[in-house]
Parts: structure tokens; C-alpha cells; sequence
């Protein structure tokens, strides 16, 4: 088994193919929308292949340490040309191949006019733990 | 039945001297030998048998640790056993997992172990935090309150703040966190005699009384003007107007008597039409007076925008900072009652993005996409 990081993007992915702004579909897209995601969720969970899923906002700052006894420097809300994450899904499966599966199934999800958005997806293998048998 | 007599036990074995973290453990183990010997062999005093079990399980836990000479100490000091003071055990139990010294989400950690009798799983799950940073959250929370002792009743502010928080966060897993929260509330109004315990009973009551129609059957949040009245829980809402009525004869008046108030108006209302939202500005009067928040000056806004129109609402949303939570929905909300359907669509996709919550964040990308689809039509 093998985990990996499935990734969405606000931005900095390149450009979906059914590239249309959320609020210019009809209600009934986006239900559809939003069922599809559940749907996914529930049937990895079906086949043990869900660890977990978070959506963040997209609102966010990055934050340094500026030395002791100083409160830390804060830089945001983050300019438009970054890179941002909108959520992530983690899965634990057996083959790289079927990680590429499932994340071409969530990049299908439907979108305007209730075609695949073809959303471009992250796919990030976890670093794991060393194995037990190593010669 | 069996939760229901967990503080009063605990509170118990604290007063004979138990450390607080020792006898919640002991606690926990009596109550699962309760679930394994009580289907075949029921005592005829359930808290009496609580209470002996869960001492024998402490001293035996006590026995074990390297501690020999505090539990002899312990068992010098130990008070006969008898008839306690049931209603003072769990008040001050209350007061103990509220304390001040410790931060909210200890606060409601403890408060769900040690009152509610809920396992550190369940809590976790109702949190969405793995089981290990659960009981350590509580385990800290047991050391910090381990030395203090009442010899005053605390304030009963901070243990209605903390059952506030339990009713209107965490997520249900196995265990359903509104009606536990309403379960600890009605025990401690049978404990204490305050009107804003029965303000916040009532608040609660009233609210739970709606979640059926809350909800589409997708999961979509549905507002309170759509929601299917029919599939409110109207012995509740009897309930909840019966405990506020008499708590607001008494005259003292505080802030969640003022919001059930505004609760039991919306209930009051058969369609959304009916909704006398004049008296609802007058009570968001009388909570902004008593504590003046900047989210009662927002809902208040709204209400002034049923009972004199959007504009009123709009103004009064003036002067509040861009910066509220929720400020923008509102704000959409309102142009859309004005008829202003291009400012209120972008609003509403602003007010998306900043939503702090999935459901919120769907319903907005809906009520913007409801809008836009009808414009270009």
C-alpha cells in the first residue's frame, strides 16, 4: 500500500479544460457538482482507500519567524499570481496506477453544463516509512 | 440512564479525596463493568452501586501506584459513606470542567468526558481529531483543574459558554452533540436554579426543534424563510417557549433568554411571512444593550431589513467593519431584496469565498449562480 496526496488548485494548476467560474453555473450543476465529490468520498471509503479530505479557504497568510522575542512577520493575503491550494484528498492504494485512476476520476467531475471540468489534479507521493526488510 | 449518573458519582469520589484524574478513571471503569454485569444482574440502587464500585477501583488503582502512604492517608480521611448531596456533586462538577484556567476546547473536552460520560473516541470523532491528541487534550485539561477546589459556587456564565459551544460545534460521528449538549443543560437547570440556564435550555430547545428541515436531502443548507415548517418538532418548541416564559417572569434577563426570545418569534410564526419582525428588532435591542457583539449588530441589521425594508437593513449594515464574518452574505442578501441583482450576485460569490464552512460556502455559490443564471436568461 502506498499513500498518496491528491491536490486541487484555486491556482497555479494549469488551466481545466471546461474552464467556467463556479457562480456562472446553474444551481442544479452545482449540486450535481458537489454530489459527484461525496459520491467519490464515499465509495473510497467503500473499497478502504480514504484516509482523509480538507477544503481550506482561500484566504491565507504566510507567516516567518523574525527572531526572539519578536512576533513573527506576516505576509498576505497571498498575491494573485501564487500558487493555491483549495483541498486535498489523501488515499492509500495499492499501485501508482490506480492513484492515477482515481485522480482522473476527480478531475472528471462534472462542471458547466454538466461536462467533465478535465480540473487538472496534484498527485504527490507520501514519503513512507522504511521497510523492515531491507537486503 | 447510566451517563446521566456519572458527574454526581465522580463528584463523589472527588469530595472523599480522590484526585480528580484517578477517580475519572475509576469512573469509567465502573461504568463498563455496569454494562457487562448490569443486563443479567440490575442493582436496586444503580448510584450507590456506581459509587462503591468506582471507589474499590480507585483504591485499587491507588494500591497499585507507588503512592501507598497518600492512599492510607485517603482512607483515614474517608467520609462514612452515605446519602450525598446529589445536587451539589454535579453542579460542582460543572463548574470544575468550566473553569477558568482552562481554554475552551479543554473546557468542552472535559466537560463531555467527565459530565457526559462520552468516551475519549467519541469525543474525537465528534472533533475530527485523531484519539491520541484527544486524550492528551483531556488529560491536560485533568491536571490543570486537579488542584482546585470549590469552597465557593463558580460562575455560571463559563459553564453556560462552554454548552453553548458544545450545541453549535463538532461534527456528529456516533455520538450526537446538540442533543448531548441539550441533555447537560436540562441536568444542570435541574441542578441550579438560574434563568439563564433555562435561556440557554430553552435557546437550544428551540433550535434543535428545527434541524429536520434544516437540511435538504443533499445535504444543501436550506434558510430558515424555505424551510418546511410542517417538519419542525413542535413538542420541543412547546417546551422550549414553556421554560423561556417562566424564566423571563423572573425578570432577570440576560443574553441567551434574548436570543431564545428571537428563537421562539421565528417559531411562533407559521409561514415566514407571519414573522413579527418588529418585535424581533426589539429584542435584538435588548441583546445588543446587554452585550453589545458586533454579530447581534449584524443579525439585527437583517432584521431591520424585514420590518422596515432592505434599505433600512443596508444602512444599518453601513456601520458595521467590512471585515465581520458574514457581513458580505448579508449585505447580499439585502441588495437582492432591493432588486439590485448584479451587486447582489457578486456579493454572494464574495461571500463564498469567505464562507467558513463548506454548507455555507454551497449555499452562496448557489444563491450567486441562481441569480447569474436568471440575469442572462
Amino acid at each position: 500500500m502506498a499513500k498518496y496526496l491528491l491536490l486541487k488548485h484555486y491556482r497555479g494548476a494549469p488551466a481545466p479544460v471546461n474552464d467556467v467560474c463556479m457562480d456562472r453555473w446553474t444551481p442544479q450543476e452545482i449540486s450535481a457538482h458537489i454530489q459527484y465529490m461525496q459520491d467519490f468520498g464515499a465509495r473510497l471509503e467503500q473499497t478502504g482507500e480514504f484516509v482523509d479530505g480538507q477544503a481550506v479557504a482561500p484566504e491565507g497568510t504566510f507567516v516567518r519567524y523574525d527572531g526572539e522575542g519578536r512576533p513573527p512577520v506576516t505576509d498576505g493575503p497571498f498575491a494573485e499570481t501564487k500558487d493555491l491550494i483549495a483541498g486535498w484528498m489523501v488515499i492509500d492504494v495499492d499501485s501508482y496506477e490506480r492513484a492515477l485512476e482515481l485522480a482522473g476520476e476527480l478531475s472528471a467531475a462534472p462542471g458547466a453544463g454538466g461536462k467533465p471540468i478535465h480540473e487538472w489534479i496534484e498527485l504527490r507521493p507520501f514519503l513512507a516509512m522504511p521497510p523492515t526488510i531491507t537486503e | 440512564m447510566l451517563r446521566s449518573l456519572t458527574p454526581s458519582v465522580l463528584g463523589i469520589l472527588v469530595r472523599r479525596g480522590a484526585d480528580f484524574a484517578a477517580a475519572e478513571d475509576a469512573v469509567q471503569d465502573a461504568l463498563i463493568e455496569a454494562v457487562r454485569v448490569w443486563p443479567t444482574d440490575p442493582p436496586r440502587d444503580p448510584k450507590g452501586w456506581l459509587v462503591t464500585v468506582a471507589w474499590h477501583k480507585f483504591l485499587d488503582a491507588t494500591r497499585a501506584d507507588t503512592a501507598r502512604r497518600r492512599r492510607e492517608d485517603l482512607l483515614d480521611e474517608q467520609p462514612a459513606p452515605g446519602p450525598a448531596p446529589e445536587v451539589d456533586d454535579t453542579l460542582w462538577l460543572y463548574f470544575l470542567c468550566a473553569h477558568p484556567a482552562l481554554t475552551p476546547s479543554s473546557a468542552v473536552a472535559l466537560t463531555l468526558r467527565a459530565v457526559g460520560g462520552l468516551t475519549t473516541r467519541q469525543i474525537a470523532q465528534a472533533y475530527l481529531v485523531p484519539e491520541a491528541t484527544m486524550a492528551q487534550r483531556i488529560s491536560r485539561a485533568k491536571r490543570t483543574v486537579s488542584g482546585v477546589r470549590f469552597d465557593q459556587p463558580g460562575d455560571v456564565a463559563t459553564v453556560l459558554r462552554v454548552l453553548y459551544l458544545v450545541f453549535n460545534e463538532g461534527y456528529s460521528g456516533d455520538v450526537d452533540l446538540a442533543a448531548e449538549a441539550i441533555r447537560l443543560t436540562r441536568q444542570l437547570a435541574a441542578a441550579i436554579d438560574h434563568p439563564e440556564v433555562a435561556g440557554l435550555l430553552a435557546l437550544m430547545l428551540l433550535h434543535h426543534a428545527r434541524r429536520a428541515s434544516r437540511t435538504a436531502l443533499d445535504g444543501a443548507l436550506v434558510p430558515l424563510a424555505e424551510q418546511d415548517r410542517s417538519r419542525w418538532d413542535t413538542e420541543a418548541i412547546a417546551e422550549g417557549v414553556e421554560i423561556l416564559q417562566s424564566a423571563l417572569a423572573r425578570d432577570r434577563l440576560g443574553q441567551f433568554q434574548a436570543q431564545a426570545a428571537i428563537a421562539a418569534l421565528h417559531a411562533d410564526a407559521t409561514t415566514a411571512q407571519e414573522t413579527d419582525w418588529v418585535q424581533i428588532v426589539e429584542w435584538y435591542d435588548e441583546l445588543t444593550r446587554l452585550t453589545d457583539n458586533p454579530i447581534v449588530r449584524l443579525n439585527r441589521a437583517v432584521a431591520l431589513g424585514e420590518a422596515d425594508g432592505p434599505r433600512a437593513g443596508l444602512a444599518a449594515l453601513a456601520a458595521l467593519d467590512g471585515s465581520l464574518p458574514r457581513r458580505t452574505a448579508v449585505a447580499a442578501y439585502l441588495h437582492e431584496r432591493d432588486g439590485d441583482l448584479a451587486t447582489a450576485a457578486r456579493l454572494y460569490a464574495e461571500a463564498a469565498r469567505k464562507a467558513p464552512n463548506l454548507a455555507e460556502r454551497d449555499h452562496l455559490t448557489r444563491q450567486a449562480a441562481r441569480l447569474n443564471s436568471r440575469r442572462s436568461r
